[in-house]
């Protein structure tokens, strides 16, 4: 399917590469490595400019995300109301930085510049989900909320298997 | 013309000259770290800046064109103070360890503190700490003590067209890496080492091989011997302050014997057997009009390249061991022999100015049962920590001559260093090998020089041979192409990675000025000039080994002994 992709854009033109990149995402969800090999020989540029723009732009991933996403506001209203310590504690919750996903693919933690809920600030969203008003007592209330759904589906896996 | 005034000075400049061309013409240095000679600006690291009359901001001077009746300050206090504030910044951001680190005392960032006076740590903060690559068997790469200049990536993607790395990341974390920062082992990486030459600091830096070298030749068992390329005597002499393009023969070998090398052999006459068997090659593949055009096999970056890039054309590329393999595998056969030495008890180090020898040396085809025909290499560089470690003071070292029988070489052999050499050697042998007869012609100025692409064609009896240069491994493509479409038929096509040829190898002496590297060439062309003789088939050392051991050029010991072949790398 990605030849599709390729398809759409013109050979050998470097102007081609963000669209061509942001297709790619749109597909896949992130940027593989092999399909960004191939974006490369598509446009003519070196393997290494291609991976220098993706990492360049918060735009692009290179990792899939987790199942859960979760959205940190470091605007300046949610900065004011102390954002930095939400992220702190939501990066010692989930043991991963801003920008990572964890080992079990069950959250991808993310920054943002503006939600556009400054009323309720400091807030985050987790997938289409809003919370405002946070205090870092309340992340491990979150974070157990989204982790207990994939605990009880890979443990009805591992029910099956044994 | 243009007038302009710097530091009160009255300048006359050409239209399109930056500010800082027109103030090196009247001799007013101005400092840079991200501007490289010939390529675009990019005006990145600011250190460049001056004051120009009119304009509120300070101006990069390496990127900015001189107008009529402009006014510029070089020197002014605010210049100085903004280029110590960059300076500093940089510094506060670099590992603080000179004392330990390779390139003390030829640092661009150390000469820099010094000249604008850091005497103190002003910004104290976080500072980068990342881990070194040390997987490629010629390079390192350490990238906490790179200051992002770019130098390197704009080397190895605009001159080398090569594309191993690039920056990645942005902000603080900006790194110069390879894509997924995996090692320059599995990268596109050809290991030339150009990014060293032009790297400011010791961020890129050659993987050192001295250990092994002065634990052998400290060793009781061991019967170290060593050759030299041709460009190392033409370079070497640039590291003890001597002019550039001094030709330091003599004295090479000396030192070398000082070090306790038991022989001092010259790369220079496996030089003139290549030139046998490669000359010998081209006839054959002529004659029967199969995998032409011939390549060359002198350098492993364009072999590593091609075996990367290119594997539908390994068929064309020479099947020659490259000279100091050729070297190698005669000392540790015919001369093991004749001696009565076990090839395992020889070491050979190799003295090259290059970086992608240490990983062709490591090569597994390039050894005979498990003995490798090269033991060791070292850069131009290198010798010298070794020549400072031993207390040798080159300068007052007296005129030595090579160990025979593989010491002897003709001026042929001597051009091998420069970017045409390989071919111009060639030429002057196939005439020979074809006719029986010498031409009248020896020196083949067309293919000499720093052109991207060299061609001529060269008129044996009723043969045409069309023969081309690629000087520098980012216009090989080109010649591909020109190959590809079939517009011309060539028949052999020398092809150097450095641009120049091995005299601006990796290896080599690190500084930031071309014109050194067209002296060099130079001290190579006078050598070859003043040979007794100039042409490969003429040396009587290589007779006397093809008449007592080879047999003839091409023969099937020579192949077995002095031929390789090449793998499909591609990913």
């Amino acid at each position: 399917m990605n030849t599709n992709v390729l398809e759409k854009f013109p050979q050998n033109d470097r102007s081609a590469l963000i669209p061509l990149l942001q297709e790619i995402q749109e597909n896949y969800g992130y940027l593989p490595e092999e399909v960004l090999q191939q974006a490369a020989d598509h446009v003519g540029m070196p393997l290494c400019t291609v991976y220098g723009v993706a990492t360049f732009y918060n735009q692009f991933r290179l990792i899939p995300l987790g199942e859960n996403v979760i959205r940190v506001c470091r605007g300046t209203a949610c900065h004011v109301k102390s954002s930095a310590n939400i992220l702190f504690a939501l990066e010692t919750a989930l043991n991963i930085k801003a920008g990572q996903t964890t080992r079990d693919k069950l959250f991808s933690l993310e920054v943002v510049s503006c939600i556009g809920a400054c009323s309720i600030a400091p807030v985050i969203s987790v997938n289409d989900e809003y919370f405002g008003r946070l205090a870092v007592k309340d992340i491990d209330k979150i974070v157990k909320k989204y982790s207990a759904r994939k605990v009880s589906v890979s443990t009805a896996n591992e029910n099956q298997e044994s | 013309m243009i007038e302009l005034t710097i530091n009160n000075i009255k300048v006359k400049a050409e239209e399109g000259m930056t500010i800082l061309e027109a103030a090196k013409t009247v001799g007013i240095s101005v400092p840079t770290l991200c501007h490289l000679k010939d390529l675009n600006p990019t005006g990145a690291c600011r250190i460049c800046v001056v004051e120009v009359e009119g304009f509120k901001n300070l101006i990069p001077s390496c990127a900015y064109p001189v107008s009529e009746g402009m006014v510029v300050d070089t020197n002014s206090n605010r210049v100085r103070r903004s280029r110590k504030t960059i300076v500093e910044l940089l510094v506060e951001n670099h590992p603080q360890d000179c004392l330990i680190c390779v390139r003390n005392k030829n640092c661009e960032l150390q000469d820099l503190s010094e000249r604008y006076s850091v005497r103190e740590h002003r910004f104290a903060g976080e500072s980068k700490n990342h881990a070194i690559d040390i997987s490629s068997a010629s390079l390192e790469r350490d990238p906490a003590k790179c200051i992002l200049c770019g130098r390197c990536v704009r080397i190895c993607n605009e001159v080398q067209k090569v594309g191993a790395i690039d920056f990645v990341n942005r902000g603080f974390s900006s790194i110069v890496t390879t894509p997924y920062n995996k090692g320059l082992n599995v990268s596109d990486c050809i290991l030339c080492g150009q990014c060293i030459i032009v790297c400011p600091t010791a961020a890129l830096r050659e993987k050192s091989s001295l250990k092994i070298v002065t634990n052998t030749l400290a060793s009781k068992t061991k019967y170290a011997v060593v050759q030299i390329a041709p460009a190392v005597r033409a370079s070497l002499g640039e590291e003890y302050n001597m002019p550039a393009g001094t030709d330091v023969t003599g004295k090479l070998v000396s030192g070398l014997r000082r070090l306790g090398f038991k022989k001092v052999f010259d790369t220079n006459f496996a030089a003139d057997l290549t030139i046998m068997e490669e000359a010998t090659e081209l006839i054959h593949r002529v004659q029967k009009n199969e995998n032409l055009p011939l390549f060359t096999s002198c350098c492993p970056g364009w072999v590593k390249y091609a075996e990367g890039k290119h594997p539908e054309i390994l068929d064309n590329i020479s099947t020659c061991k490259s000279p100091h393999e050729m070297e190698g595998a005669v000392l540790k056969s015919y001369y093991a022999r004749k001696m009565g030495l076990k090839p395992e008890d020889i070491f050979v180090v190799s003295i090259m100015p290059c970086t992608v020898k240490k990983y062709e040396s490591a090569r597994s085809e390039l050894s005979k049962d498990s003995i490798p025909d090269v033991d060791a290499v070292i850069t131009t560089r290198e010798l010298v920590r070794l020549f400072n470690m031993a207390g040798v003071d080159f300068t007052d070292l007296p005129d030595d001559e090579f160990d025979n029988p593989l010491g002897e070489s003709t001026g042929a052999a001597a051009i091998f260093g420069t970017s045409g050499g390989v071919m111009e050697a060639a030429l002057r042998s196939a005439v020979f090998l074809i006719t029986g007869k010498n031409s009248d012609n020896i020196e083949y100025t067309e293919i000499r020089g720093n052109r991207d692409i060299k061609e001529s064609t060269l008129k044996i009896g009723d043969l045409e041979l069309n023969v081309a240069v690629v000087n520098g491994i980012g216009n090989v493509e080109t010649m591909i192409k020109k190959i590809n479409s079939g517009e011309k038929k060539y028949h052999f096509i020398e092809v150097m990675a450095c641009p120049g040829g091995c005299i601006n190898g990796g290896g080599q002496p690190i500084h930031q000025k071309t014109e050194n590297v067209i002296k060099r060439v130079k001290a190579l062309y006078e050598i070859d000039r003043l040979a007794t003789s100039r042409r490969s088939h003429e040396n009587e050392a290589v007779k006397t080994i093809y008449k007592e051991y080879f047999e003839e050029p091409g023969s099937h010991l020579a192949h077995e002994i002095l031929h390789t072949e090449y793998f499909d790398r591609s990913r």
